[in-house]
């Protein structure tokens, strides 16, 4: 049996399990060539083994980004992200991979060399199979290969960091930014109280943004454009109507780049703080944004003292991190939050894995997110492709359905 | 007592440098400008000194070109009363802008003049001991430590130097300039950067201060430095031993 390793970040939920037998790893970080970049449409090609973070400095030097960044861009890489459809900070501004890749080489289980390397932005021909290995975890096949669109390098970035007395206030500062900011808006993140409190504790060199007082909820806002007057007025006028309007209450603006990093740490720390302060319980999950936090407030009642309920994540995309620190692991805890996590994220319309994928510990709970019949259709493929059940066993989807 | 700040705006200290293919000088279009964080630390001082009620006012300087005024309007976010922009072209070197400040000093008449130690874009280190050389004041360079005495109208100065700190005393009015551990500058908060909008930035011209920009340096060429060669990784002692007498030619 074969599992893969992409080294980094998807490893959170779920990781490499190694207590089958015989399992073979393939590790690619040797494909790690740029093979072509062009200039004037953006599409690059390169091997599924370039880090993002090379990747990202390459494209630094010609005028480029890549159309995602997430907190572990120094060690993952480009094969896995596609292969769990990684979503990261930027979702909000230039969309899923779904949409950025343009073309993928795999290998299949039987060996053959499946070559879907198109640069072009569009192709009606057939199905397009690509997609079936965007975010399967390497369960239908290895992403050797990846042409992706990268869009230009604008100039004029501005961060600021706020401060909001509720989660109304966090919501309704969101349809404002949308409207007021509009295309120059390229990340809106949100933090609550206690994951600020935990990195402010766990984390070194973390900066409070807001010395004098502890706020409630943050929210992170992030301006992309390539017209630093024009974007900044923009983002003057959205901020002074909203303090206005009561939606913030304190806030900060990065005057340079070293004042822009340090707010972007306090949100890409949590998960390290979360590491540091013992035992933590993850989820990932997509829900309509207002209902978003009555979960994360019914948690808070369910745990009462026994854990701390800590919620971050990328309001702009509707997607929470949902995490709940403990001392350390403890089986009581976790049977008071499944399987009711899942069963009110199921109930509310939302998925139980919104960008981090479903892996080993969650296979068995795909059916809260999606029907039977689309289950069904899935094991399909999957045999089909895989017959021997030989790359990521376990994982995806539930073993059951195999025997 | 009132405290001036001298301000330059600079290529951002994150942005990755690069060096035009003529050579003459560093590509500065489309790149991010922010203050010298020297300067931000200046500034920090001066706004700390003044809410701990030993001065009435700073008032922030800078000598540029128009976007200058931006850089100002940062420095009258972060707390500053008032600022200063003298309209000059860029890239003036120390000697002309230590002669502004000291016809600004003689317009303002401070009882403080902070320097940042350098800008990190041309990192000269001369303009904070020029002016105070043109103005005969004392001066407290490289300040890690600030601490001032209204009464005896003294400040104490901690400077970082070899093997230690050296403690200065200085009799005011004085120049100080400022390192990287006096303090961590504070954060633009939104109510300051509103209120920001509406204080003044006076204007001035060389010709109000009677200044003439005249320079003895000519820039021959700006080159980035050599670029590091990536190391290998050898299997054998065998090989490195060849390497080093081979290739090397150090055994």
């Amino acid at each position: 049996m074969v599992t893969k390793l992409y080294k980094g970040h998807r490893v959170i939920i779920g990781s490499l399990n190694l207590i089958f037998l015989r399992p073979v790893i393939v590790s690619i970080s040797h494909m790690n060539k740029i093979i072509s970049f062009d200039k004037v449409s953006g599409i690059l090609v390169c091997e599924a083994g370039c880090i993002l973070e090379n990747l990202i400095a390459f494209l630094d030097n010609q005028g480029f980004v890549m159309p995602l960044d997430l907190g572990a861009k120094g060690s993952c890489q480009i094969g896995g992200n596609v292969s769990t459809n990684a979503g990261g900070l930027r979702l909000l501004r230039y969309g899923s991979l779904h949409g950025s890749v343009l073309g993928l080489e795999v290998v299949l289980a039987n060996g053959t060399v499946l070559d879907m390397l198109g640069t072009l932005r569009k192709d009606n021909t057939g199905y397009d199979l690509k997609h079936l290995f965007i975010g399967s975890e390497g369960s239908l096949g290895i992403v050797t290969k990846v042409s992706i669109l990268t869009p230009p390098k604008l100039s004029s970035v501005n961060v600021c960091f706020l401060a909001c007395k509720d989660y109304t206030s966090c919501l309704n500062l969101l349809s404002e930014a949308k409207r007021k900011l509009g295309e120059i808006l390229s990340a809106f993140e949100f933090l609550d109280h206690d994951a600020m409190d935990l990195v402010l504790k766990h984390l070194e060199g973390v900066r409070n943004p807001f010395p004098s007082s502890m706020h409630d909820f943050y929210v992170l806002i992030e301006t992309t454009g390539s017209n630093e007057s024009y974007d900044r007025e923009k983002l003057d006028a959205f901020l002074l109507h909203s303090m206005e309007n009561g939606l913030i209450s304190d806030g900060v603006v990065a005057q340079d780049i070293t004042q822009a990093s340090s707010c972007w740490h306090i949100r890409e720390g949590i998960p390290e703080a979360l590491m540091k302060a013992g035992g933590v319980y993850k989820y990932d999950l997509s829900i309509p944004v207002e209902k978003m936090y009555d979960l994360v407030k019914e948690m808070r009642i369910r745990l009462d003292a026994s854990a701390k309920v800590v919620a971050y994540g990328h309001l702009g995309d509707g997607n929470l991190h949902l995490n709940i620190s403990t001392p350390q692991y403890d089986d009581n805890i976790l049977s008071q939050i499944e399987p009711f996590v899942y069963e009110w994220t199921s109930k509310n319309k939302g998925s139980i894995s919104a960008e981090h994928g479903l892996g080993l510990m969650k296979a068995n709970k795909i059916h809260y997110t999606k029907s039977p019949e689309a289950v069904q259709l899935m094991v399909t493929i999957k045999k089909l492709l895989d017959p021997n059940g030989i790359l990521n066993p376990y994982k995806v989807l539930p073993p059951s359905l195999f025997t | 007592m009132k405290i001036m700040v001298a301000i330059k705006r600079v290529v951002d200290y994150a942005v990755k440098i690069r060096v035009k293919p003529d050579k003459s000088g560093v590509e500065m279009k489309n790149v991010k400008m922010s203050m010298n964080p020297f300067c931000e630390i200046a500034l920090e001082e001066a706004l700390r000194i003044k809410e701990s009620g030993l001065a009435s006012e700073v008032v922030a300087v800078s000598v540029g070109p128009s976007q200058f005024s931006e850089t100002l309007r940062t420095g009258l976010a972060m707390g500053a009363d008032r600022a200063i922009h003298v309209e000059a072209p860029e890239n003036i070197y120390p000697l002309t802008i230590a002669k502004i400040l000291k016809a600004l000093v003689d317009v303002e008449k401070p009882g403080l003049l902070f320097l940042g130690k350098q800008a990190i874009d041309n990192d000269q280190n001369q303009t904070g001991q020029m002016v105070a050389g043109l103005l005969k004041w004392p001066q407290g360079t490289f300040a890690s430590k600030v601490v001032l005495d209204k009464e005896k109208q003294v400040a104490t100065v901690d400077r970082e130097v070899d093997g230690g700190i050296e403690t200065l005393c200085l009799d005011l009015p004085a120049v100080i300039t400022t390192d990287l551990r006096l303090n961590q500058p504070r954060y633009a908060t939104l109510p300051n950067i509103m209120k920001a909008k509406s204080k003044p930035i006076k204007k001035f011209t060389l010709q109000d201060l009677n200044v003439e920009i005249k320079s003895d340096l000519e820039v021959v060429e700006v080159t980035e430095p050599p670029k590091r060669k990536s190391g290998v990784i050898l299997s054998s002692v065998d090989e490195l031993i060849d390497k080093l007498k081979n290739e090397a030619r150090v055994i």
